[in-house]
C-alpha cells in the first residue's frame, strides 16, 4: 500500500476496523445505521494467545464496500487497512434467484477471498416477512440457508447467518438482531485474534533478526507501530502504549551497548550532528513528519526521541495518567542529554537547552490543556520539575548568550544566539496563531536582556512559588540561590542578599557546612557592594574562621577586617562591635584558688583560654572582660568559703564551655544544645544541714525550644548589630595581647576590694576600630569576695561527749576580718555542774584560710570562780586558731517521784542551763557555755550536749516474807567501763532496816550495751516502813583508766508497800476414787488465801475494810485463768472472798477445772485483786456528784457482783473487760473498782507448779501433737 | 577517555541524622565539585520528607526502608533510603552510569547501612556526632570498587 492512501486514514484518529460488505448494496444501506449503532453496545470478551489477561472489548467497525483493492496483497503487513471481516449481504428468499445470480455472485467473492488467503468471512441471509406474503410459494427459508451452507461453508455453519424482519420492532427480530450480532462479534475477535497473532508472530521474527546485518531499527519500528495503532483503534491504549515503550526500551539498550563499545550500523543514522531543536510537539496525535524521518530512516535521535514520546503522551493522555506525562518527560529530557552524550553527537552549545527548554514548556501546556485549575495545583509535585528544569535551562541560556551581565551580549554571545534561533526553525503551525508558545517565548527571551528577566524571573517565581506550595522549602531556597546568583550578575546585590539569606538560614539550621560557606561567601560579596560595613566585617569574620575555605582565602578575609580596623578614623568614638563567636572561642576559665571565693583584698587570678579563629595571629590592644557586681547581701553564707560549689565549676575550678562551631551552626550548638546538668543541694539556713538534693539541668528554656526558631542564636551576622558593650561595669584588662591561631591562655586578675559576687558578662577583644564581642557567657561565671565576722565554735574532740569523765573539746575561731591582738582572751563564765579541767600543757594552732599551718603557741588559761580566761595568741585575719580543752560535766543523779516506778531511769531534775534528753538509749544533757568574746559586747551561748553512760533500773524480789532489793545497771554507751564499790543505803536510815549486800566482786567490768546486777537482802527486825528510800552508788571509770579516775555515779529510788500481805496456794486433786488426774475428768482445784501479818497502822486507817459481825474484812477478787488454754475452768472462774483482818487469816476457794491434755500441765494462774467498793472510789479519785452515789449504793452493789460473775466467765481472765467496761461508763455512776496490789504484796506459792495428767482411759484415739 | 567515564562516575554517600537532617557523614568520591553534590543533596532532603510522610504507614508495614530513586537531574540520579529510626541514607550517582540497576542500589545502602550501625555500635561514638571512622571510609570507597570491578 502506498503512503499516500495511508495518509487520510491514519490523521482521522477515528480509525475502526474494517470490514467490507459484499453482495446487495441496498439491503446493507438500510441496515447499516443499525448496525453501526448495535455493534459497540455490548462489551464482548477478547481471550488473547501469550497468556495474556483476556479483556472485556467494545467493538466498532467501519463497513465499507467490498473492493479487491482493499485486500492486502503478499508481503503487505499493513495492519490498520487491513480488512478483519468480509460480509457477504443476501436478501434472496427464492432457490430461483439464488441459483440464478446469488450463488454466483457468492462463488467469485469466495475466490476473491480465497485467493488473498482470507479466511474471515459471513454470509447473513437477511429474511422478511413482507418479501415472504407477497411470494407465498416459495420455498421456506431454511431451504436457502442450507443451500448457501452447503454450497460454501462445508463445515462451518456458523459462518452463515440468519437476520429475520431486521427492520421490524418485534421480540423475534430483536432476537436475531442479537444473535447476529453475538456471531458478527466473535467473528471480528477471532479474526483480530488470529491476524494479530500471526502479525505479532512476524514482527517477533523480524526482532530477532536484530543481530544481523542490515537490520534496520526504523523499519522495525515502523512494524510495531502497526500493531501499536491497532491497539489504539481498539481503543486498547495500555496494550498500544506497552508497544511504545517495548520501542523506547530496545532503543536505549541499543544506545548503552553502543556506549559500552557495541555499535550496531544501524545506530550511525542517529548520530548525525543536531540541527534542529525545536523541542517535543505535543499538540498533534500523530507528527507525521517525525514519523516519516523515521519511516525514510533520517531521523535524528531527538527527533525519534520526540516522535516516540509525544505517542507515549498521547496514550497516556486517553489513559487519564498525565502525571506520569510530565514525570516520564523529565526523564525523557534527562536521558536525551545523556544519550547525545554519551553517542557524541555533535551538538551546538545551548542547542540542548534550548530543546529542553522548549519541550518542557510543550509537556507543561499540554498538561494544563487536559487538566483544570485545581487538578493542577494538587499535583504541582508533578509538574515542579518541569518548571525548574525550564529554570535551569534558560538561565544557562541567558548566560551563555549574554543576556544576564550588566552590560549587554557582545559580539560572539549574539552570534551564538543567532546561531540558537536559526535551529529553532519556523514555527509549527499549531501555535503559531496563539499568543503564548515556548516557541514565542523562547524566541522573545533571547530577543533582549530586558525580555530575557522577564521571563526568567516568572519562571523562577513560578517554580520558586510551586515549591514553597507543596512544602518542598528546601527546593525554593536552592531556586531563590539560583535567583541571587541572578540578581548578582544584574547588579542587585540588595535583592540577592534577601534570597541568600533565607537560604543561608536554612543551611545553618541543618548543619551543612559547605554550603554554609558557599552562601556566606556570595552574601559576603554582597554586603561589599552594598558597603554594609558592619555586616560585612562580621561575615568576614566568619569566613576567615571557617575551616572549609583554603588559607588564601581565610586570610584574604582576615586581611579585610584587620586593614578596616587599622585605618585611622576621624570619629574615636565610633567602633565597630562584631560578634566574637567567629573571632575566637572561649574555651576555659580557670580560677586560682580554685573555689572561685577569697576573702576581701585577697588575689584572684582568672586564666582564660581562648581559642584563636583567625588564620594569622592578631594583635589585640586591649582584651576585656565586663564584671557584674552585687553586692553581698548580710548574712548570707556567712562562713561557707569554699563549702558551696557553684554549678559549671569543676573541682579545680575550671568553667568548660561548650565548643561550638563559629562558622555555622554545629549540630550541637545549633539544633540540640548539650544538655547542662548540675547537682542542686538546699541547705537549711539555720543549721546547714541537707534538706534535699537533686539533679537540675540548667538550659531546659534552650533544649525545649521549638526547632523552628533556632536560628535566632546562631546567625551572628543578624544579631550583630544588637551587639552593645556594657558600660559603666567594672573590667577585668589585659593590654596588648597577640591572639594566634588556636588555643591562647590569657590571665587577669580580678578585684576583690568590696565584698559581693562578681559576675562576668562579656568579653570583649579590641583591635584598631573593632571590638570583637562576646555578649554572654555561659554557662554564668562568678566568683565570691567575701568579708566575714569572726566566729567561734566548740565542737566535740570525739564522736560524742560522755557526761561523768573529763571529755576534749575543740575550740575554733576563724577571725574572718578581726585582727586577734596581745591580750585578746576568751572569758568563758563557769558553770557548777560543767567545771573546765585546765592543764598546763595546752597549745594552739593557728592555720590559714587555705588550711596552712601558720604557727602554733601555748595558751595560758587563768581561772576564777566565776570565770575561766583564755588568752589568745595574735592571730591575722582570715586566719583560724584551734584549740583543745578539757570539761567535765556532772551526772545528774536520778530523782525520785512520789509514786514508785517499776523502771525509773535517771529523770529531770531541771537545773540551770542543762536539760537532758533522751537520745537513741542514752539520756542526754545540753549543757551551755556562756562566752565573751573580744570582737563581740555580747556573750556567745554555745550548747554541747552530754550523753549519761549508764541506765539503771532496780526491782523488788520476794521469797515469802523475805525481801530483796535488785539493781540492774546498763551500760548504753560505746565505751567499756570499771565499776567499784557498788553501795546501797537508805536515804533516811530506818534502825530496824539492814540491807545486807549479796554481791561478792568489789570491781566489775561492765561492757559496752552489757548489764550489771547488783542484789541486796532486806532483813528488819520491826515493822517495815511503808515508803523506802535507796540510793545506789558506784564508781566508775572507763576500763583501762587507773584507779584514780574513778567517778561516781548515783541512782536514787523509792520502794512501797514492801511487805508480804498475802500468801496464796493452790492445789488440783483428782476426782474422788482417782489416783492421778486425767485429761478430760473433771479435777478439783482448792486455792487457799492466808493473811500473813496482822494490819498496820496505815492500812488500818486508810484501807478498806468493812465492819461485819465485828470482824473487819477486806474484799478480795481471785480469778483463775489458763491462757495457754491447758485448762478448762468450769463454773465460776473468779468471785469475790471476804478477808478478815487478821494475821493467819486463810480463805479457801474450791473449783472445777478439767485438764484438757495429758501431761504435765502448769497449774492455771492465780490473780488476787483489791476489791475496792464504790464507796471507796472518792478517796482515790474525787468526785463532784457524790450526793447520787450514796442514792444508788445498794441496788449497785447487788447487781454489780453477778455482773462481775457472769462477765468473767463470759470472758477467762479478763480483768481488763470489767476495767474497760467501767471506763464506759458514763461519769457519776459509782462503781466498784479493782487494784492490783504491789508486787511485793501477795506471794504465790504455787508459781509455776506443776500437775501430772494422764491420759484418758477411754481415749480410742491417740492423739500425737507434733509442733 | 571516554571508557574512562563509565567506570569514573561519581557517587556520593550521605548519611543524615534523624531528626535535624545535618549530615553525619558526607564523602564524595571522587571529590571534585563536592559543593555541588552538598546542595543537590541538601535539596532531595525535600522529596526524602515527602516521601517519608506520605509512604511512611505502608512503608513500616512493609519494613521496606529503601525509598529508591527521589529525584533525577540531568547529571546525577539520587536515591534515599531510611532507616527505622530515620536516619536517612542518600547516595548520589552518575546519571551516565546507567547499568547501575535498582538492586545494586540496595545492595550498596544495606552496606551503607551495616557500617552506620557497626558505627553505632561503636562505644566511642557519640551519637550525633559527625561520623570518622576508618571503617566507614575503607566501606565507601569499596561501594566504588565493588562496581568498578563488576564493570570491567
Amino acid at each position: 500500500m502506498e503512503p499516500h492512501e495511508e495518509k487520510p486514514i491514519i490523521y482521522t484518529m477515528e480509525n475502526k476496523p474494517i470490514v467490507t460488505c459484499a453482495g446487495d448494496q441496498t439491503l446493507f444501506t438500510a441496515l447499516y445505521s443499525m448496525l453501526a449503532q448495535q455493534l459497540p453496545r455490548e462489551p464482548m470478551e477478547w481471550r488473547r494467545s501469550y497468556g495474556r489477561a483476556p479483556k472485556m472489548i467494545h467493538l466498532e467497525a467501519n463497513f465499507v464496500q467490498f473492493k479487491e483493492e482493499l485486500l492486502p496483497k503478499e508481503g503487505n503487513k499493513a495492519l490498520l487497512t487491513f480488512p478483519f471481516l468480509h460480509i457477504y449481504w443476501t436478501d434472496c428468499c427464492d432457490t430461483e434467484t439464488y441459483k440464478a445470480t446469488v450463488k454466483e455472485d457468492m462463488q467469485r467473492w469466495q475466490n476473491v477471498l480465497r485467493l488473498h488467503g482470507s479466511t474471515d468471512w459471513l454470509i447473513v441471509v437477511v429474511e422478511s416477512d413482507g418479501k415472504k406474503k407477497n411470494k407465498t410459494n416459495i420455498l421456506p427459508r431454511t431451504s436457502i440457508m442450507d443451500k448457501i451452507r452447503n454450497d460454501f461453508c462445508n463445515k462451518q455453519s456458523d459462518r452463515c447467518v440468519a437476520l429475520s424482519d431486521p427492520l421490524r420492532d418485534s421480540s423475534r427480530s430483536q432476537e436475531s438482531w442479537n444473535s447476529f450480532l453475538t456471531k458478527l462479534r466473535t467473528l471480528l475477535l477471532m479474526s483480530f485474534t488470529k491476524n494479530l497473532g500471526r502479525f505479532e508472530d512476524d514482527m517477533r521474527t523480524l526482532r530477532e533478526k536484530r543481530t544481523e546485518p542490515g537490520w534496520s531499527f526504523c523499519d522495525y519500528f515502523m512494524v510495531q507501530e502497526e500493531l501499536a495503532f491497532v491497539f489504539e483503534m481498539l481503543q486498547q491504549y495500555e496494550d498500544a502504549l506497552v508497544q511504545y515503550d517495548e520501542l523506547d526500551a530496545l532503543f536505549t539498550q541499543y544506545v548503552l551497548n553502543f556506549g559500552a563499545g557495541d555499535g550496531a550500523n544501524w545506530l550511525g543514522s542517529f548520530c548525525q550532528p543536531v540541527r534542529s531543536w525545536n523541542g517535543l510537539l505535543l499538540r498533534r496525535p500523530i507528527d507525521m513528519e517525525k514519523r516519516e524521518l523515521i519511516q525514510r530512516g533520517e531521523a535524528s535521535l531527538l527527533d525519534l526521541r520526540s516522535y516516540l514520546f509525544s505517542r507515549q503522551c498521547t496514550l497516556l493522555i486517553f489513559l487519564q495518567r498525565p502525571w506520569e506525562v510530565t514525570q516520564r518527560a523529565l526523564e525523557l529530557l534527562h536521558n536525551c542529554v545523556q544519550e547525545l552524550r554519551l553517542l557524541e553527537v555533535s551538538v551546538l552549545q545551548g542547542a540542548l537547552d534550548c530543546w529542553v527548554f522548549l519541550s518542557c514548556l510543550e509537556v507543561l501546556h499540554r498538561i494544563e490543556g487536559c487538566c483544570d485549575r485545581s487538578q493542577l495545583e494538587a499535583n504541582f509535585s508533578h509538574t515542579v520539575g518541569l518548571w525548574t528544569y525550564a529554570t535551569e535551562k534558560l538561565k544557562s541560556l541567558g548566560y551563555m548568550c549574554g543576556l544576564v551581565s550588566e552590560n549587554g551580549p557582545n559580539s560572539e554571545e549574539l552570534n551564538r544566539t543567532v546561531d540558537l534561533l536559526a535551529g529553532l526553525g519556523a514555527e509549527r503551525p499549531e501555535t503559531v496563531n496563539s499568543l503564548q508558545s515556548p516557541y514565542k517565548k523562547l524566541k522573545e527571551a533571547l530577543s533582549s536582556v530586558e525580555a530575557f528577566e522577564k521571563h526568567y524571573l516568572e519562571l523562577s517565581h513560578a517554580a520558586l512559588e510551586m515549591y514553597r506550595a507543596i512544602g518542598r522549602l528546601r527546593s525554593a531556597r536552592l531556586v531563590g540561590k539560583s535567583l541571587a546568583e541572578f540578581y548578582m550578575r544584574k547588579g542587585d546585590p540588595q535583592t540577592a542578599q534577601t534570597f541568600l539569606l533565607d537560604s543561608l538560614k536554612s543551611y545553618t539550621a541543618e548543619g551543612w557546612s559547605l554550603p554554609v560557606t558557599h552562601t556566606r561567601k556570595q552574601i559576603a560579596q554582597c554586603q561589599k557592594q552594598l558597603q554594609q560595613t558592619e555586616d560585612y566585617l562580621q561575615t568576614s569574620a566568619l569566613l576567615a574562621s571557617d575551616a572549609n575555605l583554603t588559607d588564601e582565602e581565610r586570610k584574604h578575609y582576615c586581611q579585610e577586617i584587620l586593614t578596616f580596623a587599622n585605618q585611622a578614623s576621624e570619629d574615636k568614638d565610633q567602633r565597630m562591635a562584631l560578634s566574637m563567636s567567629a573571632f575566637a572561642q572561649l574555651r576555659e576559665l580557670r580560677f586560682r584558688p580554685a573555689t572561685a571565693t577569697v576573702h576581701v583584698g585577697a588575689s584572684l587570678q582568672l586564666e582564660l583560654r581562648l581559642c584563636g579563629l583567625m588564620p594569622v595571629p592578631v594583635r589585640l590592644e586591649q582584651l576585656a572582660a565586663s564584671v557584674h557586681f552585687t553586692l553581698e547581701q548580710p548574712g548570707a553564707r556567712p562562713g561557707l568559703a569554699g563549702s558551696q560549689r557553684r554549678p559549671g565549676v569543676s573541682p579545680d575550678g575550671t568553667v568548660t564551655f561548650p565548643a561550638t562551631s563559629p562558622s555555622y551552626g554545629s549540630p550541637q550548638s545549633s539544633a540540640a544544645p548539650a544538655l547542662e546538668l548540675y547537682e542542686m543541694q538546699d541547705r537549711s539556713p539555720s543549721d546547714n544541714a541537707l534538706n534535699s538534693t537533686g539533679v537540675v539541668c540548667k538550659n531546659v528554656h534552650l533544649l525545649l525550644r521549638g526547632n523552628d526558631s533556632t536560628s535566632s542564636l546562631d546567625t551572628p551576622s543578624a544579631s550583630a548589630s544588637a551587639l552593645t558593650m556594657e558600660d559603666g561595669a567594672q573590667m577585668l584588662k589585659t593590654n596588648d595581647v597577640t591572639l594566634l591561631p588556636g588555643n591562647n591562655s590569657i590571665v587577669f586578675t580580678a578585684p576583690s576590694m568590696k565584698p559581693g559576687t562578681y559576675t562576668l558578662r562579656q568579653l570583649c577583644a579590641t583591635v584598631g576600630r573593632v571590638q570583637f564581642v562576646l555578649p554572654h557567657i555561659y554557662p554564668i561565671v562568678q566568683y565570691d569576695v567575701y568579708s566575714q565576722e569572726p566566729q567561734l565554735t566548740i565542737e566535740p574532740f570525739t564522736e560524742s561527749l560522755l557526761a561523768g569523765l573529763p571529755q576534749r573539746v575543740k575550740f575554733t575561731i576563724v577571725t574572718g576580718h578581726y585582727t586577734v591582738k596581745k591580750g585578746d582572751a576568751l572569758q568563758l563564765s563557769n558553770s557548777p555542774s560543767m567545771p573546765i579541767l585546765h592543764s598546763s600543757s595546752c597549745s594552739a594552732r593557728i592555720l590559714s584560710s587555705t588550711g596552712e599551718l601558720v604557727g602554733e603557741s601555748a595558751l595560758s588559761i587563768q581561772a576564777s570562780e566565776k570565770v575561766t580566761s583564755i588568752s589568745l595568741p595574735v592571730t591575722p585575719p582570715y586566719h583560724t586558731l584551734e584549740f583543745q580543752l578539757e570539761v567535765l560535766c556532772h551526772i545528774p543523779s536520778s530523782s525520785v517521784r512520789a509514786e514508785s516506778e517499776r523502771l525509773t531511769n535517771g529523770e529531770i531534775r531541771h537545773r540551770p542551763k542543762s536539760r537532758t534528753r533522751y537520745n537513741s538509749g542514752m539520756a542526754s544533757i545540753d549543757q551551755k557555755v556562756s562566752i565573751d568574746c573580744p570582737w563581740s559586747i555580747y556573750s556567745i551561748l554555745i550548747s554541747l550536749t552530754f550523753y549519761t553512760p549508764f541506765r539503771a533500773k532496780h526491782s523488788l524480789l520476794s521469797a515469802g516474807k523475805r525481801k530483796y532489793i535488785q539493781v540492774c545497771l546498763q551500760n548504753v554507751s560505746d565505751t567499756n567501763f570499771r565499776l567499784a564499790n557498788q553501795t546501797l543505803v537508805e536515804c533516811q536510815p530506818t534502825p530496824s532496816l539492814e540491807l545486807l549486800s549479796l554481791n561478792a566482786k568489789a570491781h566489775q567490768l561492765v561492757y559496752s550495751k552489757q548489764c550489771m546486777y547488783s542484789l541486796w537482802e532486806m532483813k528488819w527486825s520491826s515493822e517495815l516502813p511503808p515508803c523506802l528510800q535507796c540510793v545506789f552508788a558506784a564508781s566508775f571509770s572507763p576500763a583501762e583508766a587507773p584507779d584514780s579516775a574513778l567517778k561516781p555515779y548515783s541512782y536514787e529510788f523509792q520502794l512501797e508497800r514492801v511487805s508480804t500481805l498475802y500468801s496464796m496456794k493452790a492445789e488440783i486433786q483428782p476426782a474422788v476414787g482417782e489416783q492421778q488426774c486425767r485429761a478430760g475428768t473433771l479435777c478439783r482445784l482448792e486455792v487457799s488465801i492466808t493473811r500473813l501479818t496482822e494490819p498496820s497502822e496505815s492500812e488500818r486507817e486508810d484501807e478498806e475494810a468493812t465492819e461485819s459481825e465485828s470482824l473487819r474484812t477486806t474484799k478480795l477478787m481471785y480469778e483463775v485463768v489458763d491462757n495457754s488454754s491447758n485448762w478448762a475452768v468450769c463454773g465460776k472462774s473468779s468471785g469475790l472472798v471476804s478477808m478478815p483482818v487478821a494475821a493467819m487469816a486463810t480463805h479457801k476457794v474450791q473449783m472445777e477445772v478439767m485438764p484438757l491434755f495429758a501431761g504435765k500441765l502448769p497449774f492455771p494462774s492465780i490473780k488476787v485483786f483489791k476489791y475496792l467498793p464504790h464507796s471507796a472510789l472518792p478517796m482515790t479519785q474525787p468526785d463532784t456528784d457524790s450526793c447520787l452515789e450514796n442514792d444508788n449504793l445498794s441496788l449497785l452493789d447487788k447487781g454489780l457482783e453477778d455482773q462481775a460473775d457472769t462477765a468473767s466467765i463470759r470472758s477467762r481472765g479478763s480483768i481488763h473487760s470489767l476495767g474497760s467496761g467501767e471506763q464506759q461508763q458514763p461519769r457519776g455512776v459509782p462503781m466498784p473498782r479493782l487494784e492490783p496490789f504491789s508486787p511485793g504484796q501477795v506471794f504465790n506459792c504455787s508459781l509455776a507448779r506443776q500437775v501430772l495428767v494422764l491420759p484418758s482411759t477411754d481415749d480410742h484415739v491417740l492423739e500425737i501433737n507434733v509442733t | 577517555m571516554e571508557i574512562c567515564k563509565v567506570f569514573f562516575h561519581l557517587s556520593v554517600s550521605v548519611i543524615l541524622s534523624p531528626l535535624q537532617n545535618y549530615p553525619l557523614y558526607i564523602r564524595s568520591v571522587p571529590s571534585q565539585s563536592e559543593l555541588k553534590f552538598h546542595y543537590t543533596v541538601h535539596t532531595s532532603l525535600d522529596v526524602v520528607e515527602e516521601k517519608i510522610s506520605t509512604a511512611g504507614k505502608a512503608m513500616a508495614e512493609q519494613r521496606e526502608l529503601y525509598l529508591g530513586l527521589l529525584y533525577p537531574t540531568e547529571d546525577y540520579k539520587v536515591y534515599g533510603y531510611v532507616t527505622n529510626s530515620k536516619v536517612k541514607f542518600v547516595i548520589v550517582v552518575d546519571s551516565s552510569n546507567t547499568s547501575l540497576r535498582d538492586n545494586e542500589i540496595r545492595s550498596m545502602f544495606r552496606k551503607l547501612h551495616n557500617s552506620f550501625t557497626d558505627v553505632m555500635c561503636n562505644p566511642f561514638y557519640n551519637p550525633g556526632d559527625p561520623i570518622q571512622s576508618r571503617a566507614m571510609f575503607t566501606m565507601v570507597s569499596g561501594l566504588k570498587s565493588d562496581k568498578c570491578g563488576w564493570l570491567v
